[in-house]
């Protein structure tokens, strides 16, 4: 039998770069160059090392966003996914986090999964809730946040590094894996995979193709809505000195004015 | 008045500080209803009556321990068929933010993570985060359902106002997929005596400019100086020098207290997107050039195997 495992991966605007929002609120896109989440880097290795390992097994990279979302899935081929799922549709621009986990969930769906495996956060969103959000509506165990993750039979293991404690987990597949950048370094694209890429089918689906109702996505149909974004101001220049052999005391002075000691 | 729900972050009955954090802004908006789950559960009744707990819900049962996030979750459920409260508040820690957000989707709600202050609207609390790597600060309400927020540590101040805190216990009725994901082991995180990463009031963190994990221990000692937690760059965990658990920035933790002083940190986007929102930052760095002192109230170019130490002894000197 073969392993199907979906990535679900995310194009997002480059953390290097100023990302600024636009006038209705979300993130103006065009200001900025935008790529593959690095987070999402490490759970496109993970399903790949754990293609190599399984007998028969086919790795389907997935994300939803613009036109140039497609991007992401290229490098993700390179990587050496076998196939690409890009959901795109006017109606999708400014969907919330609960949108984009309908839309995820109904797309996974329709590919046909036994492992999902995300990256632990996306870099411009960050809230790190999707993968559990998945485990839900798709009514399958999640097992989230791994540090070490492997597939033996039909039973996923990983290791979770929690706040207080760490955990070893398990459970049987169908399952949501979400990986954390202690997974493992991301392999680069080799030259041959970068031509491969090329190759490899990337099919178009749109809300129709998912039966999504466009009013149950997009910035209207979101559950959340931003009323105010304010650029942080620019914090006041601070005091920078050489250290001569007393910075140390020098420092410790201004903690002590600022009554840190 | 209406009450509020607020998820109690606790170990073996010990109430983690930014539950009382939540407390303090659950009572803008009502009454807060705690919910405590899991061993310990009811010992937590009394600290949480102290900072305004109105009433306590208690669930204890193997399945909190023995399987991830989902009987948490069925629990947190409950208490809101219970309560049908005016929102629900949860501490941002990765497994609150797992369980906040299972929790919207099944009873309909929108959601707002990492919310770094909440007050009173007139259509519900408006939430504070700070976003692009603390470049924005973005206020945001939730349109549908219940208003569910998790809120990073340090946003509030803890305020004593004694209530009721009534203990009542809370019936829980699992779900078919609470016992999916199994807890097979556990090995508990060894304390170091000092306070949590998030949770501290001053962190002193190293750096690619420590050069190696035996170097750790003069930050190490700076930080007990001045009571402090310790954190790490990415670059220091990635060489293996201090523990993931305590890396600072995107992919690690973020942490936002009175007072950040960044050892041998250049200062790349992805750290400073952990840290920028400090009180006060202080940098010691050999590079002039480095970006983290673009964010400083006071920075020494100096090497910190010089400075750090010397600092250590003027604190301690002073502290007599």
């Amino acid at each position: 039998m073969s392993l199907r495992i979906v990535v679900t991966v995310k194009y997002v605007p480059d953390a290097t770069g100023d990302r600024h929002f636009a006038d209705d609120l979300t993130l103006d896109r065009d200001d900025v160059d935008g790529l593959l989440s690095e987070l999402d880097e490490y759970a496109v290795e993970q399903a790949l090392q754990i293609a190599e390992d399984a007998d028969g097994a086919e790795v389907t990279v997935l994300t939803v966003g613009p036109e140039d979302a497609k991007d992401a899935l290229r490098k993700a081929l390179s990587m050496g996914a076998d196939k690409a799922v890009h959901v795109e549709d006017d109606d999708l621009h400014g969907t919330d986090i609960i949108g984009t986990s309908l839309v995820l969930a109904k797309a996974i769906e329709k590919a046909g999964y036994d492992l999902v495996i995300s990256g632990m956060a996306s870099t411009d969103g960050t809230a790190g809730v999707v993968p559990a959000l998945l485990a839900e509506r798709l009514g399958v165990p999640q097992v989230t946040l791994l540090s070490e993750v492997s597939v033996d039979g039909s039973t996923v293991k990983g290791r979770r590094d929690g706040d207080a404690a760490t955990e070893q987990l398990e459970a049987s597949l169908p399952a949501v894996v979400s990986v954390t950048d202690q997974s493992g370094e991301a392999r680069y694209p080799s030259f041959k995979g970068i031509m491969a890429a090329k190759k490899k089918p990337v099919q178009s689906w749109d809300l129709s193709d998912l039966e999504i109702d466009a009013e149950e996505v997009g910035l209207a149909g979101a559950w959340t809505a931003v009323e105010s974004a304010a650029e942080r101001p620019a914090r006041t220049a601070g005091t920078i000195v050489k250290d001569e052999g007393e910075g140390g005391k020098q420092l410790a002075e201004f903690l002590a004015s600022q009554k840190f000691i | 008045m209406a009450e509020v729900l607020v998820y109690v972050d606790h170990v073996d009955g010990a109430v983690r500080k930014p539950t009382l954090e939540l407390l303090t802004l659950a009572r803008r908006i009502g009454d807060p209803v705690a919910v405590a789950l899991g061993n310990g559960a009811a010992d937590t009744a009394s600290t949480l009556a102290e900072h305004g707990a109105v009433k306590v819900l208690t669930a204890d049962a193997a399945e909190f321990a023995d399987y991830l996030v989902v009987p948490k979750v069925d629990a947190l459920q409950a208490a809101f068929g219970q309560v049908s409260p005016a929102a629900v508040l949860v501490p941002s820690s990765a497994e609150g933010k797992e369980i906040a957000a299972r929790l919207a989707v099944r009873v309909g709600s929108g959601i707002v993570t990492d919310a770094i202050d909440l007050e009173a609207g007139d259509g519900g609390p408006v939430a504070t985060q700070s976003v692009f790597a603390a470049a924005y600060t973005t206020k945001s309400r939730i349109t549908r359902g219940t208003p569910v927020i998790t809120v990073k540590p340090n946003s509030a101040p803890v305020e004593p106002a004694p209530a009721a805190g009534t203990v009542e216990e809370l019936a829980v009725t699992f779900c078919e997929g609470a016992t999916g994901t199994k807890v097979v082991a556990r090995t508990p995180r060894e304390s170091t005596g000092r306070p949590e990463l998030t949770e501290a009031a001053i962190v002193v963190s190293g750096g690619r400019g420590v050069n190696g994990a035996e170097n750790f221990a003069i930050i190490e000692a700076l930080a007990d100086s001045l009571g402090a937690a310790v954190g790490a760059s990415r670059a220091a965990v990635d060489a293996g020098w201090y523990p993931h658990s305590n890396q600072v920035g995107q992919t690690g933790k973020s942490v936002s207290p009175q007072l950040y002083i960044a050892s041998g940190i250049s200062g790349a986007i992805q750290h400073r997107a952990g840290m920028q929102t400090s009180k006060t930052i202080v940098a010691v760095n050999k590079d002039a050039e480095a970006p983290i002192f673009d964010l400083v109230d006071y920075g020494i170019v100096g090497d910190l195997f010089q400075v750090v130490p010397q600092l250590t002894e003027a604190i301690k000197a002073r502290k007599g």
